[in-house]
């Protein structure tokens, strides 16, 4: 009996100490706790460049990485964090999932800081939607992605004596002599997202970019079942003609490949797809181009990271401050987005460091955020929520592209009666 | 004086209760050693059930609320399920797991009972050939999607070996086929469980007495007659097992087919569990998601019930 005595005292006795040490960890607010996706050599890179500033003002950084690309299973883990009422200091969070946060109360406010750098001033209008809360900063935007992009072969191009395509047209025209010379004009992952997001520029092309707000960002509904609609459908089953018959199923980045290789002519995709040329050291301009998606010069449909801030102890307040301050700092955004792919979501900051694609992406924007053609993507979840978005529209794209919706004025019909139901 | 003696009685006093307190404690021990289990067993899983069972009655979206809505869930459901021009999410999920699930449990059962037949004949090899064809459990569902995608992709897989053999015109296709894709889930999940469908049958067949056998070889009954009529009936209960498993595992089967099929190409490949984590975690639609996992839930319960029904009644 003594014994088991022995062992249970010694066994409070290291419970208590374990209790004691964990209660010593949760006294230092030099912590940043971060949730995030970017797992792969690039984007884990990228990150590094905010940990080390954080570094160098003195706070640690806990790193809390949840693999996924899409970053599914991170929003799942953060949903059950915050559930159980420990809430990382920050996370990396797209469009919406960040209202939804704040909408239950769960995020901080940095507005302070704010206020004192001027962000309303230096970060396009229509991402601040995602970034404040009733005029209250609760998560701060670091890059800018933008989805009406070509990615083209040079060496395919020269070949075929192709020119730049001003609009969809000549697009066709350019995809055709890719077909006639024996290359896969189109190269395509035939997954939802990736459909979807092809139809973003074809819905900017065919109608430009007042009838894309009134569609999608406003869900008119006249637009949604107008000609128009209709007619991007049908630009996109002409697309439909120009991939190869494998790419169902595939992978985005191994349609990047195909690309990268010479096996195809051109890739329809986010401006992430220039970090797939990077790791297989080709140049911009000399190995290969990239060109806004035919007809969309102008516009830029954005999809973007944010960090939003939670409602954490006073305590962990300072380091979450110091995250939000360095992740704002041009120098910070700069050297992250040369390494990511994306442009700086500040305005403000020179374009010097980056490639020639990187250059087009900074200048667009701000011309684009002038002229109030910065549009969210609606296949990325920045127009609409994600019922909608990933949910509604995902569906009849994809269903449309692989036949099980016709015609293009049933996919218009169903398109419309989809996001209906999912409001 | 009394100092001598008063341990004594005090021991005496203290040494009833103290054995009646063993002889307790044992009788309460199994009890005490399996509460923990069962308790974490009422709340994380039945307890969970009920917390879906109430979600699926709200209008709840990205967070759970309370906002009771009636039936609203299921009828959105009931409305999907006849929807087939173009196919809804729902009603795809539903033939999918008829199709997907038929096969796999009629394939499994069958080349498990045909492989543990032929094992069982007393061949050489057999030490060797019996863990080979158990192997494929080993693998996780995953790693078998992802082997069996590479391997049928009509690029890299067998169809370019085919090919390069100089047979041009074989064409399969059929995991980058929208249309065909769940017939290679299928594919792969028979290659992964076959083997434990044998296992399960050898080890039955093994239990079978071998007066029987023997009984029926004097009454001059061939093999297939010995089979047909005596062995598998004896494996009667053996086939309610394997039914019970191969079920439970098509219907919550999710890895395998988002690794075959490549995350759903065309919302072909749907089946009613990928259907119910994509409206709960990727389409803030929880209620709707809950709604489809309680459904989910109804049919394993429809084939669970009656089985254990059955088993109990034998029992008794």
């Amino acid at each position: 009996m003594r014994k088991i005595w022995n062992v249970l005292t010694a066994t409070t006795m290291v419970a208590a100490a374990c209790g004691f040490a964990g209660a010593a960890a949760a006294a230092d607010n030099k912590e940043v706790q971060m949730l995030h996706w970017w797992t792969s050599g690039g984007e884990a890179a990228a990150l590094n460049v905010i940990k080390e500033a954080l570094a160098k003002q003195g706070y640690t950084w806990k790193d809390v990485p949840v693999a996924g690309g899409g970053g599914e299973a991170a929003m799942t883990t953060l949903k059950a964090m915050v559930a159980a009422g420990n809430p990382p200091t920050a996370s990396q969070i797209l469009g919406y999932f960040a209202l939804d946060y704040a909408d239950a109360g769960k995020l901080g406010d940095v507005t302070p800081l704010a206020v004192k750098g001027d962000w309303a001033k230096v970060i396009p209008t229509a991402l601040q939607k995602f970034t404040t809360t009733n005029g209250k900063w609760d998560a701060v935007p670091i890059n800018i992605h933008s989805v009406n992009w070509i990615w083209l072969n040079k060496a395919v191009m020269d070949k075929i004596g192709g020119t730049e395509p001003k609009n969809f047209d000549e697009f066709l025209a350019l995809l055709d002599k890719a077909k006639a010379a024996g290359v896969i004009p189109l190269a395509l992952g035939g997954q939802p997202w990736q459909e979807a997001t092809m139809f973003d520029s074809v819905v900017m092309s065919t109608g430009g970019p007042e009838f894309y707000k009134k569609a999608f960002i406003d869900l008119d509904e006249s637009a949604l079942k107008s000609d128009t609609m209709k007619k991007s459908f049908d630009n996109l089953a002409k697309l439909r003609g120009y991939v190869d018959p494998n790419f169902a199923g595939r992978d985005w980045n191994l349609a990047t490949a195909m690309v990268v290789k010479g096996d195809a002519l051109a890739q329809v995709m986010g401006d992430w797809a220039k970090g797939e040329f990077k790791v297989a050291n080709k140049e911009p301009g000399k190995d290969y181009l990239c060109y806004r998606f035919p007809g969309t010069d102008g516009t830029v449909i954005y999809n973007t990271d944010m960090f939003a801030f939670f409602n954490v102890s006073a305590d962990r307040k300072d380091a979450q401050n110091a995250l939000a301050a360095a992740s704002m700092d041009p120098a910070v955004q700069s050297a992250f987005n040369v390494i990511k792919g994306s442009v700086p979501a500040r305005i403000d900051v020179s374009d010097a460091a980056f490639d020639m694609c990187g250059k087009k992406g900074i200048a667009d924007v701000k011309a684009a955020n002038a002229k109030g053609t910065f549009l969210g993507s609606m296949a990325q979840n920045y127009a609409q929520p994600p019922a909608i978005g990933s949910g509604a529209y995902h569906d009849v794209v994809t269903k449309f592209f692989h036949g099980q919706i016709k015609t293009s004025d049933q996919a218009v019909a169903e398109l419309d009666k989809a996001i209906n139901a999912a409001m | 004086m009394t100092t001598a003696i008063d341990p004594i009685v005090a021991d005496a006093a203290v040494r009833g209760p103290r054995r009646d307190f063993r002889d307790r404690l044992r009788n309460w021990l199994p009890r005490i050693v399996l509460a923990p289990s069962f308790a974490l067993v009422l709340f994380f899983v039945y307890g969970f059930n009920i917390w879906t069972l109430l979600i699926s009655f709200t209008n709840s979206k990205a967070f759970t609320n309370l906002n009771f809505i009636g039936w609203g869930n299921y009828a959105k459901l009931w409305t999907w399920t006849f929807e087939t021009d173009p196919p809804s999410n729902w009603y795809t999920a539903l033939v999918n797991m008829v199709v997907f699930g038929g096969l796999y449990v009629i394939f499994c059962l069958a080349l498990g009972l045909t492989l543990a037949i032929l094992l069982d004949q007393k061949i050489r090899g057999e030490g060797i050939l019996r863990p080979l064809y158990l192997y494929p459990l080993a693998l996780s569902f995953i790693v078998t999607g992802t082997a069996w995608k590479l391997f049928l992709d009509p690029r890299i897989g067998l169809e370019k070996a085919v090919h390069d053999l100089g047979w041009t015109s074989f064409h399969f296709d059929w995991v980058v086929n929208p249309r065909m894709m769940i017939y290679c889930v299928a594919i792969a999940g028979i290659w992964q469980t076959s083997g434990f469908v044998m296992a399960m049958f050898l080890a039955a067949l093994r239990g079978i007495d071998s007066e029987i056998l023997k009984a029926a070889q004097i009454d001059g009954a061939s093999a297939y007659a010995t089979y047909r009529r005596i062995i598998i009936p004896i494996m009667r209960p053996v086939f309610m097992s394997a039914l019970i498993i191969l079920t439970h595992m098509a219907i919550k089967s999710y890895d395998l087919v988002l690794s075959v099929t490549g995350k759903n190409p065309g919302g072909a490949a749907e089946l009613p569990s990928t259907f119910m984590y994509s409206y709960t975690f990727t389409r803030n639609q929880t209620a709707v998601g809950s709604a489809s996992a309680i459904i989910m839930l109804m049919t394993i319960a429809a084939i669970m019930v009656p089985y254990l029904y059955s088993e109990l009644r034998e029992k008794a």
